[in-house]
């Protein structure tokens, strides 16, 4: 009997085997979407226990790494849905290097303000599309939504960022 | 400019402000924690408070009564 097969079954050696294969890529996925290494530790394990409870819905000629990408993204959705309105800004916030200085201390807090703010759903592709730069397609696939959609969601997110943005800080305004 | 060019340069700000996750390496193994997890017993369905059935009744009373509200929720979901 084949490992997905067994895992399927309600083996827990198979789980576990699975566990170890692909809790690193879990964790490195849901990281770069919550971007707290607890917080995605501990939805790392919560995506595994959604996998376990759901196991006998799982083909075992399927993908069970895109399956558990996908249980891995709802998760940390459901996360960001959550605690969006809890986000307090650390004192060192990480930022990107800019070498021409050109987004002020300020500027770059109110833009962190801002983008959490953003509803989930958007939040998550603008993050993984636009700070991570991840293909739209593994996006796609990842929140189970067309690729057109994903743009579409992206678009969006510029386009709130922009107006929450300008009603934050007037000064930062784009012309 | 353009609303296209805005957006661009709004991109551009928030890849500045924000950056990529640059070590996502795990540091632990965690299945000593999905192994306490998978050991927890399941919690009961019949453990939701009132005032959650109370809330849940004014959400729908006021979809029921206020129609429009129900695109805002969307948005909001």
């Amino acid at each position: 009997m084949q490992l997905l097969e067994r895992f399927a079954a309600g083996d827990l050696e198979a789980f576990e085997v699975l566990f170890r294969q692909h809790q690193k890529e879990v964790y490195a996925w849901t990281l770069r979407i919550v971007r707290d290494t607890g917080i995605a530790e501990d939805l790392t394990v919560e995506t595994f226990w959604r996998i376990y409870k759901h196991r006998a819905g799982f083909k075992p000629d399927g993908n069970f790494r895109a399956w558990a990408r996908r249980i891995a993204t709802n998760a940390a959705l459901d996360h960001l849905r959550h605690a969006r309105h809890e986000i307090t800004l650390p004192e060192n916030l990480p930022c990107a290097a800019s070498p021409d200085g050109a987004v002020s201390r300020e500027t770059r807090d109110s833009i962190h303000r801002a983008f959490h703010e953003l509803p989930a759903k958007y939040r998550l592709v603008a993050t993984l599309a636009l700070v991570e730069e991840e293909s739209y397609n593994n996006i796609a696939e990842a929140t189970g939504i067309s690729e057109s959609l994903v743009k579409v969601r992206v678009f969006r997110a510029v386009r709130m960022l922009r107006k929450k943005l300008n009603s934050l800080r007037p000064e930062v305004q784009t012309k | 400019m353009s609303n296209q060019e805005i957006d661009k340069e709004m991109e551009e700000l928030l890849k500045q402000a924000v950056a990529p996750v640059q070590d996502t390496e795990l540091r632990r193994d965690l299945w000593p924690q999905m192994l306490r997890k998978l050991e927890e017993p399941p919690l009961p369905t019949h453990n939701v408070p009132w005032f959650d059935w109370a809330l849940a009744s004014l959400a729908a009373a006021a979809l029921l009564f206020f129609p429009g509200l129900i695109p805002a929720l969307f948005y909001h979901l």
